[in-house]
This record gives C-alpha cells, sequence and structure tokens, in this order.
C-alpha cells in the first residue's frame, strides 16, 4: 500500500514536471538574447481612477445633498437648489460621465443579494444608501439637485402641461414595473437594463450610439412639456425614494406658516405634485360609506391582483428569459442548428471553440430559465399588488385642509416655496429693501402672476 | 379633541412605517454586503478567453475604443516575420502599409540587430480590433494582447463589451490589479514590486 502511495507521489511529480515543460514550450520563439545592448521595454499601465477619488464622490454627494437639505428645509430657497443642481449636472453628469449613480446601483445590490460571487464595493453600496436615507427623513432631496437625470431635466422645463389624474397614475405603474425587471434581469445575472437605456449618459459622454442620443434629445424635448418624462415615468429608483419619501419625518412644506388657499403653488409646480384640499362638503357619510365599501371589495380583490400577476409573470419566464446570454445561445442553437457551420455566427464559433459540450450550455440554460420562472412569479405578483394597492388608494379621502405636497410625488425642487405669498409677506416685513435689493427672480414671478 | 387624536394616530404611523422602512433599508444592505465588501472593481480582459472575435473595437462606448493592444516585450520573440505585423503572405518583410496587417497602422516596426525586431504599439492609433492579437497567437508567441486601457476606460457600472463577449472574457477585477496582461507579471512582478 505504501509503495503504491510513493509510486502515486512520483507519477504526480512526473507530470508536474512534463507540464512544466509543455507549458514552457508554448512559447513558439525563445526570447533573443541581444548583444547590442537593447532595453527591452516594459509595457506601460496607466492606473484607473483611484479608490480615493471614488471616496471623494461619496462625499461629495454626502455634501450635496446636505446642501439640498438646508436649503429645501432651513433657508427655503428655489436659488439654491437651483445652483445646487447645476453643480450637479456638471460634477456628476458631464463630469464623472454619469457613473456610477445611485439609479443604476439598484443593479449592483440586487446582483450581490443573489449571486454570492458578485461582492458589491463599498462606493456603489453608498450611492445606493445615502439618498434613500436622505429621502427617509427629508424627502425626495436627491431628485431635487443631487441627480444629474434629474438636474438636466429640471433645467429645462419650459411649459409644462398638466395631465389629469387618472393619466398619471396609470403612468405612474411603468417606475415599477421598470424596477420589478432590472432586479430581475440583475438578479438573474442576465443584464444592467437601468444603465443599458439611460438616456441620457450619451449626452452626458458626448459620445453614444446614435439611437442612445435620439432617445436622449426626446425625453428632453418631451421634457418641456411634460417636466420630468424618466423621473416620473420610468425612473426606478424613484419608486423606492417614494417610499421613503412619504413617511419622511421633516419635508418640505409650501408655506412657512399658514396656508392661505390662494393656489398659487399648485399652479407653480410642474410636476402636479401639489394635492388640493379636500373639500369638506364631499365628505358626507353616504361618501365615506360608498368608499369604505368600495375600498374592502378592492382589498379583498388584492389576492387576486397577485396571484393574476404571478401567474402572467411565470408564463412570461420564457420570453424575458432571452435576455441571458446563455439562454439566448441556447436556444439559438437548438432551433438553429446550421448556424453551427457558419463561421460568421461569433458566438457559436467562440462556444464551439471553448470546449464546453452542448449539453453543459443547456444544463446553464434551463438553470437560469428555472430563476426566470421563480422571479416571474415575484415580479408578477408585485406588480399586481401595485396595480391592487393603486386601485384601493383611490378611495381614500383624506382630512386635508390646505395645499400640500403629495409626500411621494413631490421632488423637493422648491418652486411653490417661491410661489408662496405667505413668506413672501413674512420675509417684506422682516426685511423690507431685501427682495428688491437681491431681486429675486422667483418674487417677480409672482408680482406678475398678479 | 377627536381632531388631535387623528393627528397623533397618523404621526404614530408614520413614526411605525419610518421604522420599519429604515430596517428594511438595514436589512438589504447587511444581505448585500454578505461576509465581506469588495473596494472597487475595474473591467479586465482575460487574455487567456480572449478569441479576438473583433468587438470590442466596435461594442465600447467609446470610439475608438477603450480596448487596446498591449505589447507584453516580456514574452515577444522579436521575429522578423511577426504574425502580428504581417499579412499572411506579404509581398515583402518590411513596412510597406501594403503588408501590415494592423488596419490602422499602429505598430511601428524597428530593427534592433539581427535577425530581431521591435514592435511598439501606437495607443493613439490602435483600435482594438484585435487582427494583430490573433496574428500574433496563431503564428507567434502571444505577446500581443487586448486590454482595456484605464486611462481610457469610463468604467460603466456594466461593461457594454463584456455583455456581448463571446467567451466571457470580461471580467470584473480589483482595483489594486487592474491588469492582466500575460506573462508580464510571471518576471517583471517580482522587478515592480
Amino acid at each position: 500500500m505504501m509503495k503504491f502511495k510513493g509510486f502515486l507521489k512520483i507519477l504526480f511529480l512526473l507530470v508536474l514536471i512534463l507540464a512544466g515543460i509543455l507549458s514552457a514550450g508554448q512559447q513558439r520563439f525563445p526570447k533573443p538574447e541581444f548583444e547590442t545592448g537593447y532595453e527591452q521595454p516594459t509595457p506601460t499601465t496607466p492606473e484607473p481612477r483611484s479608490f480615493g477619488m471614488e471616496i471623494a464622490d461619496t462625499i461629495i454627494l454626502a455634501a450635496v445633498l446636505s446642501l439640498v437639505t438646508y436649503f429645501i428645509i432651513r433657508k427655503r430657497s428655489r436659488r439654491g437648489v437651483l445652483w445646487t443642481s447645476i453643480f450637479t449636472l456638471v460634477y456628476f453628469g458631464f463630469y464623472r460621465n454619469g457613473c456610477i449613480c445611485s439609479i443604476g446601483a439598484i443593479q449592483n445590490v440586487a446582483l450581490s443579494i443573489f449571486d454570492p460571487g458578485y461582492k458589491i464595493s463599498v462606493t456603489v453600496l453608498i450611492f445606493f444608501l445615502l439618498p434613500l436615507v436622505f429621502a427617509l427623513f427629508f424627502g425626495r432631496v436627491f431628485c431635487a439637485a443631487a441627480c444629474p437625470l434629474g438636474a438636466i431635466q429640471d433645467l429645462l422645463v419650459i411649459k409644462p402641461v398638466s395631465l389629469p389624474v387618472w393619466v398619471r397614475k396609470t403612468l405612474g405603474i411603468f417606475p415599477y414595473i421598470y424596477l420589478a425587471m432590472a432586479i430581475l434581469f440583475a438578479a438573474t445575472g442576465s443584464d444592467f437594463i437601468i444603465c443599458r437605456y439611460d438616456p441620457f449618459v450619451g449626452i452626458f459622454r458626448m459620445d453614444a450610439p446614435f439611437i442612445m442620443v435620439i432617445l436622449g434629445i426626446c425625453f428632453l424635448v418631451l421634457g418641456m412639456f411634460f417636466a420630468r418624462p424618466y423621473c416620473r415615468v420610468f425612473c426606478p429608483y424613484g419608486v423606492l425614494l417614494s417610499w421613503m419619501s412619504r413617511f419622511s419625518k421633516y419635508h418640505l412644506t409650501i408655506t412657512p406658516s399658514e396656508c392661505i388657499q390662494c393656489k398659487l403653488c399648485s399652479a407653480s409646480c410642474p410636476f402636479d405634485a401639489i394635492e388640493a384640499p379636500v373639500v369638506e362638503k364631499y365628505r358626507t357619510d353616504q361618501v365615506l360609506n360608498r368608499n369604505r365599501n368600495r375600498f374592502i371589495i378592492f382589498a379583498l380583490a388584492l389576492p387576486l391582483w397577485i396571484v393574476a400577476g404571478g401567474y402572467i409573470g411565470s408564463r412570461a419566464h420564457i420570453f424575458l428569459s432571452k435576455a441571458n446570454p446563455d439562454v439566448y445561445l441556447a436556444e439559438l442553437m437548438i432551433h438553429h442548428p446550421e448556424l453551427k457551420n457558419d463561421p460568421d455566427n461569433i458566438d457559436i464559433q467562440s462556444f464551439l471553440e471553448s470546449g464546453d459540450s452542448f449539453e453543459q450550455l443547456v444544463e446553464k440554460a434551463s438553470l437560469v430559465r428555472q430563476k426566470f420562472k421563480t422571479g416571474g412569479w415575484y415580479f408578477g405578483g408585485f406588480i399586481g399588488l401595485v396595480i391592487g394597492v393603486m386601485l384601493m388608494n383611490q378611495f381614500i379621502l383624506r382630512k386635508q385642509k390646505d395645499y400640500v405636497p403629495n409626500r411621494a410625488d413631490c421632488f423637493s425642487c422648491g418652486r411653490c416655496m417661491d410661489y408662496c405669498p405667505v413668506e413672501k409677506q413674512d420675509r417684506n416685513t422682516d426685511n423690507q429693501d431685501d427682495e428688491f435689493v437681491n431681486g429675486n427672480p422667483p418674487g417677480t414671478a409672482f408680482k406678475n402672476s398678479m | 379633541m377627536k381632531k388631535d387624536r387623528s393627528i397623533n394616530r397618523r404621526e404614530f404611523i408614520n413614526r411605525g412605517a419610518r421604522v420599519t422602512l429604515g430596517v428594511s433599508l438595514a436589512g438589504v444592505t447587511a444581505l448585500s454586503v454578505g461576509d465581506s465588501l469588495s473596494k472597487k472593481y475595474v473591467w479586465q480582459i482575460d487574455p487567456e478567453k480572449c478569441t479576438q472575435c473583433g468587438r470590442c473595437a466596435t461594442e465600447c462606448v467609446r470610439t475608438p475604443s477603450a480596448v487596446k493592444c498591449v505589447h507584453a516585450y516580456d514574452v515577444c520573440g522579436y521575429c522578423d516575420l511577426c504574425g502580428g505585423y504581417f499579412k499572411p503572405g506579404p509581398n515583402e518583410l518590411e513596412t510597406g502599409a501594403e503588408n501590415q496587417l494592423c488596419p490602422t497602422g499602429a505598430i511601428q516596426r524597428r530593427f534592433i540587430e539581427e535577425p530581431y525586431f521591435e514592435y511598439i504599439i501606437d495607443e493613439e492609433l490602435c483600435i482594438g480590433c484585435a487582427k494583430c492579437v490573433k496574428g500574433c497567437a496563431s503564428f507567434g508567441n502571444g505577446s500581443l494582447q487586448l486590454q482595456i486601457r484605464h486611462n481610457l476606460c469610463l468604467n460603466c457600472n456594466e461593461c457594454s463589451i463584456a455583455r456581448v463577449c463571446p467567451s466571457d472574457a470580461i471580467i470584473r477585477v480589483p482595483i489594486d490589479e487592474p491588469y492582466m496582461i500575460k506573462g508580464m507579471f510571471l518576471e517583471n512582478g517580482e522587478d515592480a514590486g
């Protein structure tokens, strides 16, 4: 037995030596020995942006968020927010080229939760967390001026139109779908769709596929009339922020003291995010009873929505899973076996060269597809839940006496604060000359509207 | 009196929701961090996996691509008939454009001593098409390799070349070791270190 082991050891060593000779033999032409004193150069390796600089970015983000919070909650200055958003646009947008951003960080977080092989990096995690924590306390100050995508759209709001509630609510479902899809694709390791279809990154980089530049410009042109289209109809991070902001401890208030119901703020908001007071005479017992009954019916229907959504989601898994490169390749090779002989099909040729067997690929693909099936249930169930809750919500009549920002939708841009005449009055009584010396543009806007 | 109570109730619900959201945020953080955090990743090409398909030249968000050919001189055989420099079956072994494989003429050939020639990549001209890399891998030592140059790479959250790379050769590497030049770190690594 011992002898046998010793023999094995020798055999193992021999194999090692042989492997060494073979691998050395890979160099077909040995390195020459120069006689003229030629000095061999070394290839340069330019360093990536240092880790310290990345940390500096997170510090800048924290500073910008704090500054916006100060402008919104304490100083109540729209102008401050505006200048901060210009800084954000220049720094995070045009200088840092819009990457990494908090919106895209959702995918890194999702991937790191579901793929144990991927470790999230510190900066990405901070970019993901900071705005959410700020939203939990101060509302969506990130949207106001710390997001380059928001900033570029906000600066181009020219003549915003107001849309009917049902249109806004229906469009409001899309961010949830986008969020769920982004998480599904990231968690299965298929694609980072938020980054891939970021409409403004092409503009920030001034260098992108033509179609993406066109898409970005379309968004900006649309945004002149339908303010911040990306934020309101697509932004998946906005969903998370709105959850936080809904329950924020301190939030932007339109008026510093008492609301005089002048409706000026309501007209000033380009995002239809200001809720009018509920007229007391609507709150009759009859209406309240009817609403309560409908609310209960819709609440009971909630499980149905979830199951229906989940079912549709899981049925769609075959289609959705095509986004995964392995599934795509396996399907292509199954349905078009003749492509194996096509030298121009790089994907198939590289796969054939790689030495993996076709069965391995199919197994990998079916594993991914299985993930999509489970994920599809969650994906669809989540969308069903969102729709169900949205329908329930329309029967809640709040006891609301003043004009207040809808905390979920409000981007904390601060336009309404500037329009509030109560503030003007207070400021004027504080310091008569102040307004005229500073020449506040919002002040003039207010006078014009009078 | 009644009004007061309702305000308190709403404030109570808000506070509860805030705490719940805060806790779930912490939960998501803990889940995603797992047992360790990484410093930062950058994208790099693993030359062992690269099949020189040519997509690096076209798929990068930058034009020209942030992928360039890098010459690991240590592995180079300094051949006169260089598989990376000359087209298959060149008319003559000299620097005429008609003999060159590189579509942009980004490789400079310089005589060192009989029979050795040095090849230098002009990165300004290189578009990362991998033609020379393929030639060198097929007929030579494989000293020409594609690498992502970090002075050019924007380090997108998801590398758009990685998404279409047929051999999954583009991977995330730790920021401390941003290059994967084959052969260079075997002997030179000690010198550099």
